[in-house]
C-alpha cells in the first residue's frame, strides 16, 4: 500500500492556494482545509505546483559512457529539476537504433524509478545517415518509441529525410531533426559572427540551421508528416518555423534554456564549458527565441542535457566535446527568462512536450482524478549554481556561480515522491 | 605591466610603446661582441611548441638566452604529449618544475588562454591556431617604426588570407591601438564575416588590391596556403596570384616611401614574387632580426626583469 500525502496550501500554476490529497498514484481531492489522518503532510505554503516537467531532449549516455552519466544519475538530476519524464537521445554506444537497445534503456529507466525514461530511436543505422533503422520494430517494442532522431547528426540527405518522415506516419511517429547542414559547418567551433572573427574559431553560420529547417518543413508539408525541430537557435529559424506553421505544416520546435539565456560572448574565455552544438548565438537571436517561445512559434523548452567527462571539457576549445548540463537548472532559467507566467511554463515545459512524445500520463495539472505527477517550486528562492552539488555524474554546467530564481522543493511521480525537501529520495 | 601576453589587445598604446622602446634599447646589445645581459639569470623560460615553427622558436630561444634565462625547449614531437597527455597535465608539470614563463605555440585557437588558467607563471602566445600571434605584430610595428619613423597615422594594408591568419588579427589590433589606419584586402571568401566591428570599428575592408596600393605606407603580404584552393576559397593559385599577389608591376603602384612586409614563411610566386621579396622596399630580413629584440623586451617586461 502506498503512502498517502497531503500537500497543504499550494498554488496550482499560480491559482489561489489549495490542498492536494494524493493516494494510490492520483490526486483524489483538492480544496482548502482538507485533512486525512493517515496522510504525510507536505507544507505547500508559498509554493507553486506545476505538472511534472517533460524533457524532449536528454542525453543519458548509457549505454557506453557511464563515466559521464547513467540512466540512474541522469534520472536523479531530472527529478531534482522537477522532471517526471525525459526522452533519452539515441546517440549512445551502441546507438539506440534497434528494439534491443531502446528496450534496455527503457528498462534501466524503470529500474531507477525516478522519472519515466522514454527512449528516442535513431532514424538511421548507427546515426550514419545511410540506411533507415528499424523504426517500426522500435515503435512496437516495450519502449513504444514515437520520436526518432539522429541528434548530434543531421539527417542531411533529403531523400532519406523524406522517407523517414513518410515512414513513421504508419505509427504516428515524429522525426526530431538536428538541423545542421554538414557541409556548411565543417570544422565549426562557434557561432559565425563578430566573436568568431575575433577569436579565430571556425564559424557555424546561422544559415546552416535555417536552410535545413526550411527544407524539412517543405518536405513534411509535401508528405503530410510530423516534424519536430530540435534546439532552435537562431532568429532566422524562428521566422522559418513561423511561416511553416502559417502554411499549415505539422511542425513543432524546441529551444534550450542555454539558448534563451547565454550568448556567443561566453566563448571569449575559451572555456569549453560554453561549447555546445548548435552554438550559443547573439543577443538578437536570444531575443527572437524568447519572443518565439512566448508566442508559441516555439512550442517547447527542452534541455539538451549533455553530460561530458571532465577530460572532454578540460582541454583546448577545438578538442572539447560540445554540450552542457541542463536538467537541474532548466526551470530556473525559464523562470528567469519568461517570468512567473506559470500557465505558460506548464504549457511549454510539460503539457506540450508530453503531447509531442505521446506520454498520456504526463502534462496534467494536479486536479482531482489526475495522475499525481507534479512538481513543487519555491518561486521566491534564489540559489547559486554549484557544479559539485549536481546529481549528474558530470560537472559541465555553464551556469556555475550564477544565481538563479526558483527552486524545486518536491517532485511526485504517480503519487510517489522522487524529491522531497529539495533532495532526491533515492 | 600585464602578466600574460595572450592577445595584442592585452596592450594599451602606452604599454605597446614601452615594449617597442625597450626593444630598441635591447637591440643595441645585439651589436655588441658579448650579446648577453644578466637580467633574467636564474629564471626559467619554457618554449612549449605543439607546432613546428623553427623561426619563432629559435627567435624566442635566442631572446631568452640573451637575457641569461634558463631555456627549456619542449616540443610536442617525441614528448609525452604525443602519447596523449593533456594540455592541463603538461601545464601542471611545467608548474611543478617552476617555469617563470611559458611561450606556447599551439594549433588550437585559445590554447594559451587555457594554459594561463592552469600555470602560475607568465604565458606568452607564440601563435595559437587561427587566432593571434602578438609578438609578430609587435615586431612588425617595431619594423614599421624604425623604417618610417612612426606608426600613428600610417596606412597599412594587410593582404591575403585574413580568415586563417593569426598574424593579421594581432596586427589589426595592435596597429589600431597605436593609431594606424588599417585596410584588410583579399578575396571575400578569405575575409572573416563581421571582421570590421569584431577587430576594430575603424578597420577598412577592400577586395581590390590595385585600388588600395597607391594610398598605403605599408603593405603586409600574408602567406596563402595552396591547399585553400581545394576548399574553394579561390579557384586556382594562378588566379589568386593575378588578383592578390604582389609582383614588380603592381609594386610600382605604391608611393615612393612605402615598404613591403611579410611575416614568413613566404610562398614565392603565390602572394609575392621573388623580385618583390628581395627588393629594397622589402623588410623581410629585418623583421626576423627585430623579432629577437622584441621578444627580449616582452620577456623582460613580463618577468619584471631588473
Amino acid at each position: 500500500m502506498s503512502t498517502t500525502y497531503l500537500v497543504k496550501g499550494v498554488s496550482v500554476a499560480g491559482a489561489e492556494p489549495t490542498d492536494l490529497l494524493i493516494r494510490d498514484g492520483v490526486v483524489v481531492e483538492t480544496g482548502t482545509g482538507l485533512s486525512a489522518r493517515d496522510a504525510q503532510g507536505v507544507d505547500g505554503a508559498g509554493l507553486v505546483a506545476l505538472p511534472g516537467l517533460v524533457d524532449l531532449h536528454t542525453h543519458l549516455r548509457e549505454p557506453g559512457r557511464e563515466d559521464a552519466e547513467t540512466v540512474e544519475s541522469g534520472s536523479r538530476a531530472a527529478a531534482r529539476g522537477g522532471f517526471t519524464a525525459v526522452c533519452a537521445m539515441a546517440n549512445t554506444s551502441p546507438v539506440a537504433d534497434t528494439a534491443g537497445v531502446v528496450e534496455q534503456v527503457w528498462r534501466l529507466g524503470r529500474e531507477a524509478g525516478l522519472v519515466d525514461v522514454q527512449p528516442i530511436g535513431a532514424v538511421t543505422v548507427g546515426l550514419a545517415g545511410q540506411h533507415l533503422a528499424e523504426l517500426g520494430a522500435m515503435a512496437t517494442s516495450a519502449a513504444k518509441v514515437r520520436i526518432f532522431s539522429d541528434d548530434g547528426h543531421c539527417v542531411s540527405d533529403p531523400r532519406l529525410m523524406r522517407r523517414a518522415l513518410e515512414y513513421v506516419k504508419a505509427f504516428d511517429g515524429v522525426i526530431a531533426q538536428h538541423a545542421e547542414e554538414p557541409r556548411l559547418t565543417e570544422g565549426a567551433q562557434m557561432h559565425e559572427g563578430e566573436v568568431s572573427a575575433r577569436l579565430g574559431l571556425t564559424g557555424w553560420p546561422a544559415v546552416a540551421e535555417e536552410a535545413i529547417i526550411a527544407r524539412d518543413a517543405l518536405l513534411a508539408g509535401h508528405v503530410g508528416a510530423r516534424l519536430h525541430v530540435c534546439h532552435v537557435s537562431t532568429a532566422g529559424s524562428v521566422d522559418v518555423i513561423r511561416q511553416a506553421k502559417a502554411a499549415g505544416v505539422r511542425v513543432t520546435a524546441e529551444v534550450t534554456p542555454h539558448h534563451l539565456l547565454l550568448t556567443d560572448e561566453r566563448a571569449s574565455s575559451y572555456d569549453p564549458v560554453f561549447k555546445v552544438n548548435p552554438p550559443l548565438r547573439t543577443q538578437a537571436d536570444v531575443a527572437a527565441l524568447r519572443k518565439g517561445l512566448a508566442e508559441g512559434v516555439i512550442d517547447v523548452v527542452a534541455t539538451d542535457h549533455a553530460p561530458h567527462a571532465v577530460e572532454d571539457k578540460e582541454c583546448e576549445w577545438a578538442y572539447a566535446r560540445p554540450g552542457m548540463l541542463g536538467l537541474e537548472t532548466a526551470l530556473s532559467v525559464v523562470l528567469d527568462v519568461l517570468g512567473p507566467d506559470w500557465p505558460l511554463i506548464a504549457e511549454r515545459m510539460s503539457r506540450t512536450p508530453a503531447r509531442i512524445a505521446g506520454l498520456a500520463d504526463h502534462g496534467h495539472l494536479p486536479a482531482a482524478g489526475a495522475p499525481a505527477t507534479f512538481t513543487l517550486v519555491d518561486p521566491a528562492a534564489r540559489w547559486e549554481v554549484d557544479p559539485t552539488a549536481s546529481a549528474s555524474r558530470s560537472r559541465n554546467t555553464p551556469y556555475a556561480g550564477m544565481t538563479l530564481p526558483g527552486r524545486i522543493v518536491a517532485t511526485f511521480l504517480r503519487g510517489e515522491p522522487t524529491v522531497l525537501d529539495g533532495k532526491a529520495v533515492k | 605591466m600585464i602578466k600574460h601576453l595572450l592577445s595584442a589587445a592585452d596592450l594599451d598604446s602606452q604599454q605597446a610603446i614601452l615594449v617597442l622602446d625597450t626593444a630598441a634599447e635591447l637591440a643595441n646589445i645585439s651589436g655588441r661582441e658579448v650579446k648577453k645581459l644578466p637580467t633574467l639569470r636564474g629564471r626559467t623560460v619554457v618554449n612549449l611548441f605543439y607546432e613546428d615553427s623553427t623561426r619563432t622558436r629559435i627567435s624566442f630561444e635566442a631572446a631568452a638566452k640573451r637575457l641569461s634565462a634558463d631555456v627549456i625547449n619542449f616540443s610536442a614531437k617525441g614528448s609525452s604529449v604525443s602519447k596523449g597527455e593533456s594540455l592541463k597535465d603538461t601545464a601542471l608539470t611545467l608548474q611543478a618544475m617552476g617555469a617563470d614563463a611559458v611561450v606556447i605555440r599551439h594549433p588550437a585557437s585559445g590554447a594559451p588562454h587555457r594554459l594561463a588558467s592552469w600555470v602560475g607563471g607568465s604565458v606568452v602566445n607564440a601563435g595559437d591556431g587561427t587566432h593571434e600571434h602578438p609578438t609578430q605584430a609587435l615586431l612588425d610595428a617595431y619594423t614599421m617604426r624604425s623604417r618610417l619613423g612612426r606608426i600613428a597615422g600610417l596606412h597599412v594594408a594587410i593582404v591575403g588570407d585574413v580568415l586563417h591568419s593569426r598574424v593579421a588579427r594581432s596586427n589589426v589590433l595592435l596597429l589600431t591601438t597605436l593609431g594606424a589606419k588599417v585596410t584588410v584586402v583579399g578575396p571575400p571568401t578569405l575575409i572573416p564575416v563581421d571582421v570590421a566591428p569584431a577587430l576594430s570599428p575603424d578597420l577598412q575592408v577592400s577586395y581590390d588590391l590595385d585600388a588600395v596600393l597607391p594610398e598605403v605606407d605599408v603593405v603586409m603580404m600574408l602567406r596563402v596556403q595552396r591547399e585553400r584552393m581545394n576548399d574553394s576559397f579561390f579557384p586556382s593559385t594562378r588566379e589568386y596570384a593575378r588578383r592578390y599577389g604582389l609582383d614588380a608591376q603592381r609594386m610600382r603602384r605604391l608611393p615612393e616611401h612605402a615598404i613591403v612586409m611579410h611575416p614568413g614563411p613566404m610562398v614565392r610566386g603565390m602572394e609575392i614574387t621573388p623580385e618583390v621579396a628581395d627588393s629594397a622596399r622589402s623588410t623581410i630580413v629585418e623583421q626576423v632580426a627585430n623579432g629577437v629584440s622584441v621578444r627580449m623586451a616582452v620577456l623582460y617586461l613580463l618577468l619584471g626583469g631588473k
